[in-house]
């Protein structure tokens, strides 16, 4: 697996709100077997505005897969970075990564300030993420696991907890200028399933889903998802962006019925889904992503992809998928890195590469090694680096 | 050239009067609307006066009206013949609250010339039970009063709003209710609704047992507003006399298990107020097809409730009953069937339901919409066009949008296209007045056209008025000559 593979999402026509521009994705039939973890829809049965039962009741007790009450069964999924009371002792957490299948997610603690936040909020029971500048932490940080083997330059600390906790700058949603407002005046489409979100035109994050409940659930916590600072950048210094209006053609002779002008206004959607995929959503479709596969359950797998690190001007994303066994989407959330992010993933990626070798990465990217240092320390990594560790070795080389 | 911007011009206040409220609506804020608003009324003051006065003889809605009598009133150097008519003419069939805001307002903006004063006079004695007003209005009647320099209705009602502590009692059975209310529980169930409710707090009297004794003191909305917070149903007496666009804003508020339930009651008191408001038009528009707005944001906002869903199903049973017997095709937007069971769901591809409609082969097609044409944008507008210069150019089927929801932005309701004419609607009983206006939009029809309708309408508007005071004085006549025998 290579690519993000979107088979079974059909794009339907964007809807613009100032600099944002939100284009739904849609399912003709919802992925079989996966749902929302069901503490994520509030531990209880849902009702919508008319009264009717749209979500599935749920028992109390922590087992999964879902038993939906009708025979069917679900694998669940919790989103990275979600908060609920995983535990039952009445202590919020947050999903650390997304979760797929049994048991309950790997979970950081939510901070004091936010634990207070949780509270106020429990009694709404209202869906909610955590912070994410606190998941972000936690974002480059689970694609790279640190280093394997203890090199004696890198500090035992690095080591033991990889390169967590590390701050990565990022903003949240209700920072993005107009971003909450393009949501809120969204209109969701029957079967919609999932969104791509544009500021300024620039891809700054895809979000699926397998159902369509999963994500009218889900919509509204877009807001409060993360977003890189490029995304708020372009949001804040981008003017409006346009409508892709549709145009028909009515050249002399061209429609001559009724039936002609409605294939004509056929051809305008189908266009639109054409120029979107080849042109908007280009980069992010057609890069090849270093998949990783964390996690298994039934016939679904949880995959982290890493993008290329490439320094060519393109869109570089970072993710996580859940896909069948076909390799089709069923759940995906990306984020956009800033080139300083891209430039910090190289450096990463090297590293881990030659097995954070600092010798052999140095020579690989034909510097020497001080200078691998140096960026390291000004990738904001110095602190895993180890200085006695670096003083002996380079003693050594001298040496040698 | 001129001729038609100005044309233009009016035609946009027109449609913004009818719609705007000040008031937050699904895509702009209270601010937005407000600034907008504020801005379009002076811009048509300043440069079509005798027109913009003539709107207030039109269907455009309280709060416009109060705002262009409003300004009217501030700028009497540049006043006109007949404005005065106008504004008393327009104050007598507004709401009381209203009107006495207005004063507050005038005499918070220092207008105090003699217009002002003897609108304020005229509007004030024709009030029918000035004790009522002294009592739930108190505030504003005696702002009013002190701001024209009046002395009150008789001598009680002065003391009960200037020297309260005067009087032991009152003859005037209102009065007198509301000084034995402070002590008697059961003097307030003889005063009006919201007074009454403060003195009930002040007694501790049970809400259940309140609602009960007080109900023949409410008016119709507050009957109708208690009686859905107490959990029963709305009599049937109620929902026979409620107006079209009121009535479908009742019907969107039950639970859709109620609206199935009481399907049969709700569709036939739906019928006939649509009869009602339909009038002497029934049956006469031939083959009627409409494209009706049930999208996510035709919920409106926390302040319009469903405004626009409202509009858009009130219009369908008006429209079925405007329409030749059986040849009326309602379609919704998001492809439903049973108009009774509509929500604010999904997406706006009004483009092609227009399609569906157009087939239907009608001789008017009416869309109901914000005209946020979004699945794909402006598709509507474009299919409008083609079908205009292609396939109907003998203008066979005739379009319009009327439309809820004023755009802050662009200072009028949002259009599908420059070749569709879009007129804005308040409540969907206007619909027939308003299609006539949509001829003026077309932007085929000048000026003198325009101001001739105005001129008519002002003249029917006068002589409606002139009539209505003449009955009340008779009337009062009569009672006087009655209570002197």
């Amino acid at each position: 697996m290579t690519r993000i593979d979107l088979t079974g999402l059909e794009v339907r026509p964007s809807q613009v709100w100032g600099g944002i521009r939100l284009v739904p994705l849609v399912r003709a039939e919802p992925v079989e077997g996966l749902r929302l973890h069901r503490e994520v829809y509030g531990g209880g049965a849902r009702l919508d505005d008319g009264g009717r039962d749209c979500g599935y009741a749920s028992s109390p007790g922590p087992s999964s897969p879902v038993d939906v009450g009708d025979g069917t069964v679900y694998t669940s999924y919790v989103p990275h970075g979600f908060v609920a009371d995983w535990s039952g002792e009445d202590r919020e957490t947050a999903a650390y990564g997304t979760r797929l299948g049994d048991g309950s997610p790997a979970t950081v603690p939510v901070r004091a300030p936010h634990h207070r936040l949780a509270k106020l909020r429990r009694g709404e029971r209202r869906l909610r993420f955590l912070p994410l500048h606190l998941a972000l932490e936690g974002y480059l940080a689970l694609h790279f696991g640190g280093p394997p083997v203890l090199w004696e330059e890198w500090s035992r600390e690095a080591l033991r907890r990889g390169l967590s906790p590390r701050a990565e700058a990022a903003h949240a949603g209700v920072d993005v200028p107009g971003l909450a407002e393009a949501l809120r005046v969204f209109e969701v489409h029957p079967g919609q399933c999932g969104v791509l979100v544009y500021a300024a035109d620039a891809l700054a994050a895809a979000f699926v889903v397998p159902h369509p409940e999963d994500y009218r659930l889900l919509h509204p916590t877009l807001v409060e998802d993360l977003y890189g600072e490029l995304v708020h950048q372009y949001a804040h210094y981008g003017g409006p962006v346009p409508a892709f209006a549709a145009r028909i053609r009515d050249g002399a002779g061209g429609i001559r019925d009724l039936a002609d002008l409605r294939a004509a206004a056929r051809e305008q959607e189908r266009r639109w889904a054409v120029a979107h995929d080849g042109l908007m959503a280009r980069d992010l479709l057609e890069t090849t992503y270093a998949f990783e596969r964390v996690h298994r359950a039934g016939p679904f797998a949880l995959y982290r992809f890493l993008p290329p690190f490439l320094r060519d001007g393109r869109e570089q994303h970072i993710g996580e998928l859940i896909a069948d066994r076909k390799g089709r989407t069923a759940y995906l959330k990306t984020f956009r890195l800033s080139d300083a992010q891209v430039r910090r993933g190289y450096l990463l990626r090297r590293l881990a590469f030659q097995d954070w070798h600092l010798e052999r990465t140095a020579g690989e990217l034909g510097i020497v090694r001080d200078e691998l240092v140096r960026r390291i320390r000004a990738a904001g990594f110095g602190g895993l680096l180890d200085a006695n560790g670096l003083a002996r070795a380079a003693r050594e080389s001298q040496e040698g | 050239m001129s001729e038609l911007v100005a044309a233009e011009d009016v035609l946009l206040f027109v449609n913004a009067a009818v719609t705007a409220t000040g008031q937050r609506e699904f895509r702009s804020s209270a601010a937005e609307q407000r600034l907008s608003l504020a801005f379009l009324h002076e811009y048509v003051r300043v440069n079509y006066r005798p027109l913009y006065a003539s709107c207030l003889a039109l269907d455009i809605n309280d709060h416009n009206a109060v705002l262009v009598a409003e300004h009217l009133l501030r700028t009497p150097g540049e006043a006109g013949d007949g404005e005065g008519r106008l504004i008393a003419a327009r104050l007598a069939r507004t709401a009381p609250q209203r009107v006495y805001r207005l004063f507050r307002t005038l005499r918070g903006a220092g207008v105090n010339n003699r217009r002002t004063r003897a609108i304020v006079r005229e509007w004030l004695a024709a009030r029918p039970d000035p004790a009522l007003d002294a009592v739930k209005y108190r505030a504003g009647v005696k702002d009013a009063l002190r701001h024209a320099h009046l002395p009150a209705a008789d001598a009680e009602t002065g003391d009960f709003l200037f020297a309260p502590g005067r009087r032991t009692r009152y003859e005037n059975r209102t009065l007198e209710a509301y000084r034995r209310a402070h002590y008697d529980e059961n003097a307030l169930y003889a005063l009006p609704f919201t007074v009454a409710e403060g003195f009930a707090a002040k007694h501790g009297v049970e809400r259940k047992v309140f609602l009960e004794r007080i109900a023949p003191r409410m008016t119709r909305l507050e009957r109708l507003r208690s009686e859905r917070a107490a959990g029963r149903p709305a009599g049937a007496s109620g929902l026979a006399v409620m107006p079209l666009t009121r009535l479908a804003l009742y019907v969107l508020g039950l639970p859709f298990a109620e609206r199935a339930a009481r399907r049969a009651e709700l569709t036939e008191a739906l019928r006939a107020a649509a009869r009602r408001a339909a009038g002497p038009y029934a049956g006469s528009w031939g083959r009627v097809a409409a494209v009706l707005d049930d999208s996510f944001s035709s919920s409106g906002s926390a302040v319009k409730r469903r405004r626009p869903l409202a509009v858009a199903l009130g219009g369908h049973f008006l429209l079925e009953a405007l329409a030749a017997p059986g040849s009326y095709t309602g379609l919704w937007t998001s492809g439903g069937t049973d108009p009774l069971l509509v929500r604010p769901y999904g997406p706006t591809p009004l483009g092609m339901r227009i399609l569906d409609a157009l087939d239907t082969g009608p001789e008017r097609l009416v869309v109901v919409s914000d005209g946020w044409d979004n699945a794909p944008p402006g598709l509507a507008g474009e299919v409008l066009r083609v079908w205009r210069t292609r396939l109907d150019p003998e203008r066979r089927t005739a379009v319009v949008h009327v439309n809820p929801v004023y755009d802050a932005g662009v200072f009028d309701v949002r259009r599908l296209g420059p070749s569709v004419p879009a007129v804005g609607i308040r409540d969907a009983e206007d619909l027939p007045a308003l299609v006539e206006i949509a001829r003026f939009a077309e932007g085929r029809t000048g000026l003198t056209e325009l101001r001739s309708y105005l001129d008519r309408r002002v003249a029917d508007f006068l002589a409606e008025h002139a009539r209505e005071k003449a009955e009340r004085e008779k009337k009062a006549k009569a009672a006087g000559e009655g209570a002197g025998t």
